[in-house]
């Protein structure tokens, strides 16, 4: 850690992995109910166990890419923090409006479009506290260095709160609802996210492989190219089926067919650097974590996403588990793992010891890996045959769940490792530090930090 | 990567082509705005039950289990043509009748059934929640769901 306000991650880092092991026991519970149907209907209806899973992801993902950008931001701009004391003060009223959300919801207080449910004054200090976040890193970045890096990190990030202000927007006419709805929920993940993720991949690839900065930014720049080019009319695919003008089944299928190549792009370019870099990190562990990131991302956004993505298999797929089983690998592979990876590579530096408990992040990593691929597999099952009988064969709905609940009981088996990895990974990170750094490869060259 | 790009070329056509494409789907976006008001959706219809009804969809949550016109959670069945499923554009009183019974008889307490919670919704509301599923059937979802099952 070369700047001393570097250290201001560290409690963004931990409010977010403890929200991370909130949402997965939510995720446990819903997985539950799926194989027991009356299992708390009473004291906690599925619809509540769901929207706290989602919206604990999202702020915990926000959180965490607050944690990132304070951590990398010293070291691009080469100067400390604006202020410390701002990013304290902003993460304790994100954490306040999330808790409150999490409280809320379970008294029934919420509003009432998916993943728009926080109550308004909730929405209103997430606003407040995310405004306070891009002014004390903008302002560090304007004294500073400009990089590619963490000029497109900002980028993101603020096109991010522009159109989370579409949250505040909703017509009663339902067609214009969904209309504008989907100008955050896919412009954020499928658009102007997928900067913050490069530019954090482009980060960890020249701290990690020492590729020259020039190679690396020459890149981003081309992948996030690929990712607004393609992703901004990829919002097409989503306005097939929602009384939208039929030319969004051409241009969707089209765009959102492209938006496979920003994450192909990323996994050659994570690879690639890797191979080409001359040096030796120690943190095997955040390595793995940045290549997984990469790979997993391709596979989960860009595989599983085409997977359903043309207008005429879409007409059969749409709003089957299809999209269940895409949605967790994509966010997983694209986010999840992103912040990991960088977590994983920060914390060592933030505790001010040699990269530590090595061996059992890679377990973390690949049991979390495995199983969410597992439950990814399972789910994409239960949607195929969902899509046969319900959408081809007319079946009932209630009479097709029946027929898949041997998947739904997969899932929560691998919904279960799933947890068992998060333990892992949290005691990983953040219990006692034993040095595990892997032999023969511990040298360093100059600045390798 | 090729070694005639440079850095800013990269750069420049990175913003360059974001702005154009982000216009061209700005524009887009406003034509199918036109287009849901005065041709896939029925603005004269829409009336204040059928915003009220919307309301209470939204108060009670029930996108975090149903689907409406596919999205949603895939939990309970898709809303978006329940109307159409219970014979509404047929016989509509019979369809209304229907709808809200079964609301009324939640939870059904079938072993081994997924349970929808009881809403104790008045009599205006429900009313209004039905306003709103004709509503929604009667947008022009250009053919979708491929069946009545949804």
């Amino acid at each position: 850690m070369k700047y001393e306000t570097q250290w201001v991650a560290y409690p963004f880092f931990a409010v977010a992995m403890a929200l991370f092991a909130l949402q997965v026991v939510f995720g446990l519970l819903a997985a539950t109910v799926y194989v027991l149907p009356e299992f708390w209907a009473e004291f906690m209806p599925f619809n509540v166990i769901r929207m706290s899973h989602t919206n604990l992801l999202i702020v915990w993902l926000l959180i965490g890419f607050m944690g990132c950008t304070y951590f990398l931001m010293p070291e691009e701009a080469e100067r400390e923090i604006h202020s410390p004391m701002l990013a304290y003060i902003q993460l304790g009223i994100f954490a306040i409006a999330g808790a409150g959300a999490l409280v809320s919801y379970q008294f029934g207080i919420h509003e009432g479009r998916e993943f728009l449910e926080q109550p308004f004054w909730v929405k209103v200090l997430i606003t407040i506290s995310f405004l306070m976040f891009l002014y004390n890193t903008s302002m560090t970045l304007l004294k500073g260095r400009k990089t590619a890096v963490n000029m497109i990190l900002m980028l993101g990030l603020w096109l991010a709160a522009v159109f989370w202000l579409f949250a505040f927007f909703n017509p009663a006419n339902l067609a214009l609802d969904k209309l504008y709805w989907w100008w955050i929920v896919h412009i954020w993940v499928e658009g102007v996210w997928e900067l913050i993720m490069a530019s954090l991949l482009a980060y960890l690839l020249i701290k990690m492989t020492g590729v020259d900065r020039e190679v690396i930014e020459k890149w981003l720049y081309v992948i996030i190219g690929l990712a607004l080019f393609s992703g901004l009319l990829g919002t097409g695919h989503h306005y097939y089926w929602i009384g939208a003008p039929g030319y969004w089944q051409p241009i969707g299928s089209i765009f959102s067919t492209l938006e496979v190549l920003p994450f192909f792009a990323m996994v050659m370019f994570a690879f690639t650097m890797f191979w080409k870099g001359r040096r030796n990190h120690p943190n095997k562990s955040a390595m793995l974590w940045t290549l997984g990131s990469a790979t997993v991302a391709f596979f989960g956004a860009g595989v599983w996403g085409f997977m359903h993505t043309l207008s005429f298999v879409n007409y059969y797929s749409h709003g089957t588990q299809v999209t269940a089983a895409h949605g967790h690998l994509a966010f997983y592979g694209a986010y999840v793992m992103m912040i990991m990876a960088v977590i994983t590579y920060a914390m060592p530096q933030i505790r001010r010891v040699q990269p530590y408990n090595q061996i059992l992040n890679m377990w973390s990593f690949w049991i979390m890996t495995g199983a969410m691929s597992f439950m990814t597999f399972t789910l994409t099952f239960a949607g195929v045959v969902q899509t046969h009988l319900q959408r081809v064969l007319g079946m009932n709905y209630m009479e097709v769940q029946d027929q898949l609940v041997l998947f739904y009981i997969m899932r929560l088996g691998a919904g279960v490792a799933v947890a068992v990895a998060a333990l892992l990974f949290l005691y990983a990170v953040f219990g006692r530090a034993r040095e595990q750094v892997p032999a023969g490869g511990t040298q360093m060259t100059s600045g390798s930090y | 990567m090729a070694d005639g790009l440079t850095k800013s070329a990269a750069r420049n056509i990175f913003f360059g082509g974001s702005l154009f494409f982000f216009l061209l789907f700005a524009a887009l976006t406003a034509h199918s705005h036109w287009y849901m008001k005065t041709t896939s959706t029925n603005e004269e219809t829409l009336t204040d039950s059928v915003k009220h009804g919307k309301e209470v969809w939204e108060e009670h949550s029930c996108i975090n289990c149903h689907s409406l016109i596919g999205e949603g959670a895939y939990f309970a069945p898709e809303l978006g043509n329940v109307w159409h499923r219970y014979g509404g554009r047929e016989n509509p009183e019979a369809a209304r009748a229907g709808l809200k019974a079964w609301m009324n008889a939640q939870p059904l307490n079938v072993p081994g059934r997924r349970q929808m919670p009881q809403f104790n919704l008045s009599e205006e509301e429900l009313d209004a929640l039905v306003d709103f599923f004709q509503w929604t059937d009667s947008i022009d979802t250009q053919d979708w769901p491929p069946t009545k099952a949804g």
